[in-house]
């Protein structure tokens, strides 16, 4: 799902942003094409958004690092995201992460040396009636097990 | 022939689209001529994906259905659970806020006007805004995303302030563990949304809205999007709302994972493209919110109220409730429970009854320990304060608060301490960091905790004090709130809190 390449063109960026002045309060959704481009916001385009905005590079790098959500490198192919809020721990939640974690051989915020998964935290997704809940690739899953949640690591190059 | 399967994240989750793909395919194999309608849900999760079929003026429920029940389903074998509106869970309902979500196309604004849509602004429209204040001050409605401040006076600050432009924001950052109204709301009746907003800016003068909604929501940001797109093309958005209104937009913008946006002025903040970091009030957002200028910042739920207060009109609204909790709430049921999902009802019931006999009790089968109401902010209620009936004043009264209504219920497995750390750690994750109580508290909580666990009788006030510092010490109700499960899990389980607790008393 993500773009391996590490350096997007400039004008790849010049454009997005372009998209995007029009709006009131463009940051965030300038960020959000940036991902969804390039799997992670390239750390070339921030004084280009810093120039474009009239921000200095401090203040775009700033919004980046404070949102979970940004990239500053590229994920796996796949994104496992787990639910570690309470309606899910009150259903076996933490177990599951444990689970999934060490069957994979990595921590939170990881990616399988493979580069195949990477699996993330998130505090609630709204599935707290169908717990524990999970996200792959931005498909919701209720009641979400170790199994499914692991069967994409030997899947290879998606 | 109607096949409803929802198009509902939870039902997603449990496998609809799986189904709805299934009908698709069988019934083109049948050469069967059926339109398959992507409906929100009716809020039973653990009957989800539920299924509805109407057929000749009846329209009857399955659930939960698989793929490969499909087959029986189309050849009327499959057993039915009889009408949505006989199944108790729901019956017990007082539907108002949620009355159309899982019964009508939340793709289709025609259906929704079928529904009732639109009567609620079309009144408005022919209102002075000085009347649609007093109607919705007299309806009693107070904000619904936790603080509960009346909806009537905030907008009426924003009406009288002079300004060259206003916004209308919602707050669709629905981050508390235990609560999904607001997502299904959106997913279900995304009309109702909007038109709660247009109400909102023909009201108090404000020609542009914004929803900001959290990025965990996929399928709501879908649905949003594309309502606003239906309405704006069909005249409900843009310069003259319905032909003959004023001017008012709105756009959906999406949050980046940060859970403290929830808080209105990060929210305020995060929207201008800035750290979402808590401002501190005053000023009100009502006086200088988005971008500085007079803004309604309300939730998701509040504004999807209003349009059935003007609909049926303020009595009819203010006749449900309980004391200065009027009308409905939906609250949402979750966690360890045989029966969860959306149950709308008066003010007032006792939670005993919500989660006993409304929920069944916990799908473990195991005793319940204890329910945390109103999110990760909110307190571990034990059993013993089952008898304590669902508003905002009575669970103050206990030491609590409903918050956005969510209620997560916990059997006797549960690991109290665990709990309590797991809601300083969260707090400490999540921290705007710009007040010292939470930033440096939240951290200091976590180190405590642990120290009671490994034994340390000393520790005990000390957390009781740190608590304390963090409840009157911290700009917003992150660092405020937190206090209340660590408290509540302290004060309910003392003997879980390791040996320490013993020898301190």
């Amino acid at each position: 799902m993500t773009t391996q390449a590490a350096e997007p063109a400039p004008e790849a960026l010049a454009e997005i942003i372009e998209a995007h002045t029009h709006l009131e309060g463009p940051l965030l959704p300038i960020l959000h094409a940036m991902q969804e481009a390039f799997g992670f916001v390239p750390g070339t385009a921030v004084p280009v958004i810093a120039k474009a905005l009239k921000l200095t590079r401090a203040e775009v790098h700033g919004v980046i690092s404070f949102y979970h959500d940004f990239r500053e490198a590229p994920a796996g192919r796949h994104t496992v995201k787990i639910c570690r809020a309470e309606a899910c721990q009150a259903v076996g939640g933490a177990a599951l992460s444990e689970a999934v974690l060490s069957k994979l051989g990595i921590g939170w915020g990881e990616t399988t040396p493979d580069g195949a998964v990477t699996v993330e935290p998130v505090y609630c997704l709204g599935l707290c009636a169908c717990a524990p809940a999970a996200m792959v690739d931005g498909k919701v899953m209720g009641r979400a097990d170790a199994d499914r949640l692991t069967a994409l690591a030997g899947e290879g190059a998606a | 022939m109607k096949i409803y399967v929802p198009r509902d994240a939870a039902a997603k989750a449990l496998g609809a689209d799986e189904v709805a793909e299934a009908v698709a395919r069988e019934a083109e194999a049948r050469g069967m001529s059926l339109q398959i309608v992507r409906n929100g849900s009716r809020g039973m999760v653990w009957l989800e994906p539920l299924v509805e079929v109407e057929a000749s003026g009846r329209r009857l429920a399955y659930g939960p259905v698989q793929a490969s029940d499909v087959p029986a389903l189309l050849d009327g074998t499959l057993d039915s659970l009889g009408a949505v509106e006989d199944i108790p869970f729901f019956a017990r309902q007082t539907r108002l806020t949620f009355a159309r979500v899982g019964l009508n196309d939340p793709h289709s604004l025609d259906d929704y006007k079928a529904h009732g849509g639109l009567a609620g602004l079309r009144r408005v429209l022919d209102m002075r805004g000085e009347a649609v204040i007093d109607e919705l001050k007299a309806s009693g409605l107070r904000g619904r995303g936790g603080a509960g401040f009346p909806a009537g006076i905030k907008w009426d600050t924003v009406r009288m302030a002079h300004a060259d432009r206003k916004y209308i924001v919602c707050n669709a950052d629905e981050g508390d563990s235990g609560t999904f109204a607001d997502r299904m709301l959106m997913e279900g009746d995304p009309f109702c949304l909007i038109e709660g907003m247009v109400i909102a800016g023909v009201t108090v003068g404000a020609t542009k809205g914004f929803v900001y909604l959290r990025s965990e929501y996929p399928d709501a940001i879908e649905v949003m999007t594309e309502a606003v797109e239906l309405a704006r093309a069909a005249g409900l958005l843009g310069d003259a709302v319905l032909g003959t209104g004023p001017a008012f937009d709105m756009e959906i913008r999406v949050g980046a994972g940060a859970y403290v946006c929830g808080e209105e002025t990060s929210l305020l903040n995060s929207l201008e493209g800035k750290r979402g970091v808590v401002r501190a009030k005053p000023p009100l957002p009502a006086l200088e919110g988005l971008f500085g200028k007079p803004t309604v910042v309300n939730n998701v739920l509040t504004l999807a109220t209003v349009p059935v207060i003007f609909e049926k009109g303020a009595e009819h609204y203010a006749s449900f409730g309980l004391g200065r909790s009027k009308g409905t709430m939906p609250i949402q049921i979750a966690g360890n429970v045989a029966r969860g999902g959306l149950f709308e009802t008066a003010f007032g019931m006792p939670l005993g009854e919500l989660v006993n006999d409304v929920a069944g009790g916990t799908a473990s089968g195991r005793p319940v320990k204890a329910v945390q109401v109103g999110g990760p902010l909110g307190a571990y209620m034990p059993t013993s304060k089952f008898d304590t009936p669902f508003g905002y004043e009575e669970f103050d009264g206990q030491g609590g608060l409903i918050g956005h209504a969510g209620v997560v219920v916990f059997d006797d497995s549960a690991d109290m301490a665990g709990l309590a750390r797991f809601a300083m750690e969260f707090c400490a994750v999540e921290s705007c960091g710009k007040c010292t109580p939470c930033r440096i508290g939240a951290v200091r909580g976590v180190e405590t905790i642990d120290r009671i666990a490994a034994g340390d009788a000393a520790a005990v006030p000390l957390l009781e004090d740190l608590c304390e510092t963090m409840r009157d010490g911290s700009l917003c109700a992150l660092g405020g709130f937190t206090p209340y499960p660590v408290l509540s899990a302290l004060r309910g389980f003392p003997e879980e809190f390791g040996p320490a607790r013993d020898a301190a008393e």
